[in-house]
């Protein structure tokens, strides 16, 4: 079974990329499985039932995203061996600009939209800098120029990606994407797979529920910003 | 490269300084070999970066080896080269061969839904019967490779549509500033000072290097893009998705276009504007249809559409300027 991890902020056209690839390689008889990962709920599973793409919603509620991400991406792929698909693709949104769901070995796909801002491509940490592909949507709406500055700057944060447009609407370049996905190649199952990038570590008071704000309250491993000087 | 000080690198090659800023770097002390300069960077500072030492050096040797890419054009395109495929119900479409240099003007006309984005998306991705259509493209008369047809920053295609808008909070100086320096053009006033001359004689009405360029109206937008597309764009080819009548001398833009050696492609339900390339290309059920030479009779019908909208353009002007008609 191939495997993708698709990462991007909110919005920026995740779910639109990932059905427009679905569609076409449904039309070639490949059978998908999507996971979306997501912190509260939200409405993106209906957008695949529709499409008759198998999918699951993973919602992590009070925990930390990324870390409930990777607690559960073996799950993940259980799931889409036992529906026999061919392809599992996992969706998620980088709240923090420092998480990245990406896996050694298995293919990496960042999405950033051209609406974000041209300082984004440098804002945005390890999910779209140790990325494979990196996706750049809504390029239908802003100037030649724009698009060409944005493509520079991610080429910029990430000069070992291969860099793709795609239109979430009309699929625009979904040809080059699906080419690149068809041309990955992963491991046949999830043993001893690590991450691209270590996650933040969360191991304070705060984690464990505490909502009172000060020097009394935080425990664990903090860090405090020296705002002296 | 690699064995000078890495501040003499930077001296030499001030690209390099973006790779700092990426990075949020410091600067490098003036004897530091780049190995020194990264074995010497505080884990936290990687780490408040998303990245470490391995992905860091790894993206440091890349964006050496790019750099000359990065400067590279595309001003080699001698010619572009379509060759037929399937229609929609998979028989040969009658346009088998079609030839495209550069300064060349084609319009694509056709019903909604007859197959006009498949031609162009099979133009942008360089198609090699893998698409839908089966349709092949050649460039300068060979099949491209996989590089050229997949990464998005050495595209052959520009693409100019009246959907498009200037998104940036940026006035126009500062914005064709970025522009020139994402193409690595090392003096660019001069160029700016070009481009900003031309989208004047382009736009209806002027606006100034100050205007931020999301203040600027329809008409002088599309006069911007169109001169920054003629002057800047590194990609050889400019796909054209109408350009709205009102606010910008589409004859000019065209002439300009040309003169850049750009190839045209205008895909338009217009028709004067259709009639302004010398070739059009039907399409109809997925297929290249016929290809039509423009006519003297139609030269001067598109003389006629002119004195039309000039007519049009000059009651739209007295109106505004509170004249009775």
């Amino acid at each position: 079974m191939k495997m993708l991890t698709v990462a991007g902020a909110p919005s920026c056209g995740k779910s639109s990329v990932i059905i427009q690839l679905l569609r076409k390689l449904m039309k070639e008889n490949i059978r998908p499985a999507v996971v979306k990962f997501d912190c509260v709920s939200g409405q993106d599973g209906a957008l695949y039932e529709k499409e008759k793409i198998p999918v699951r919603t993973a919602l992590a509620g009070s925990l930390c995203p990324d870390h409930f991400y990777v607690s559960n991406i073996k799950g993940a792929w259980d799931w889409a061996l036992s529906l026999n698909a061919d392809i599992l693709i996992t969706e998620s949104a980088g709240l923090c600009s420092r998480c990245s769901p990406h896996l050694k070995g298995i293919h990496a796909v960042c999405v950033i939209d051209n609406l974000s801002g041209v300082n984004t491509p440098r804002k945005v940490g390890p999910m779209l800098r140790t990325a494979d592909t990196v996706i750049i949507t809504k390029g239908d709406i802003v100037s030649q120029a724009e698009r060409e500055v944005f493509a520079y700057r991610v080429r910029r944060a990430n000069p070992a990606a291969s860099v793709l447009a795609v239109n979430g609407l009309s699929g625009q370049g979904i040809f080059a994407f699906a080419k690149t996905v068809m041309e990955s190649k992963n491991p046949d199952s999830l043993e001893g797979i690590v991450l691209r990038f270590s996650m933040p570590a969360a191991l304070c008071s705060y984690c464990l529920g505490e909502r009172k704000v000060g020097h009394d309250f935080q425990i664990g491993n903090t860090k405090t910003v020296n705002f002296e000087n | 490269m690699n064995s000078l000080p890495l501040a003499k690198m930077l001296e030499k090659n001030p690209v390099l300084e973006d790779f700092f800023l990426t990075y949020r770097l410091p600067e490098p002390e003036a004897a530091m070999s780049p190995e020194e300069f990264f074995a010497a960077i505080p884990e936290s500072v990687l780490a408040e970066n998303g990245t470490d030492r391995v992905m860091l050096l790894n993206h440091w040797q890349l964006f050496l080896s790019q750099i000359d890419e990065f400067a590279v054009s595309h001003g080699n395109l001698s010619s572009l080269e379509i060759l037929g495929g399937l229609d929609k119900g998979g028989h040969d479409e009658p346009v088998r061969r079609l030839l495209l240099k550069p300064g060349d003007v084609l319009s694509v006309v056709g019903p909604t839904g007859a197959g006009k984005s498949q031609l162009l998306e099979d133009i942008e991705c360089l198609a090699q019967g893998d698409t839908p259509s089966r349709r092949r493209i050649l460039v300068n008369g060979a099949e491209p490779d996989d590089s050229l047809r997949f990464s998005v920053d050495r595209r052959l295609v520009a693409q100019l549509s009246q959907n498009m808008n200037f998104v940036m909070d940026l006035c126009v100086a500062d914005f064709l500033n970025m522009h020139a320096e994402s193409r690595m053009i090392e003096n660019p006033h001069l160029l700016v000072e070009e481009i900003f001359e031309t989208a004047i004689g382009l736009a209806g009405e002027p606006f100034t290097m100050n205007t931020p360029v999301t203040d600027l109206s329809g008409g002088q937008s599309r006069a911007l893009m169109i001169a920054d597309v003629a002057c800047l764009s590194s990609s050889p080819v400019v796909l054209i998705d109408e350009i709205e009548n009102a606010g910008v001398d589409r004859d000019k833009a065209l002439k300009l276009l040309i003169r850049s050696e750009k190839l045209v492609l205008i895909v338009t339900h217009d028709p004067s504007l259709a009639l302004m390339a010398p070739r059009r290309l039907v399409i109809a059920d997925g297929a290249m249809s016929v290809l039509v030479e423009r006519t003297e009779s139609e030269l001067s019908l598109l003389e006629e559409l002119r004195t039309q909208a000039a007519k049009l353009y000059d009651i739209r002007r007295r109106l505004r300027s509170g004249e009775s008609l």
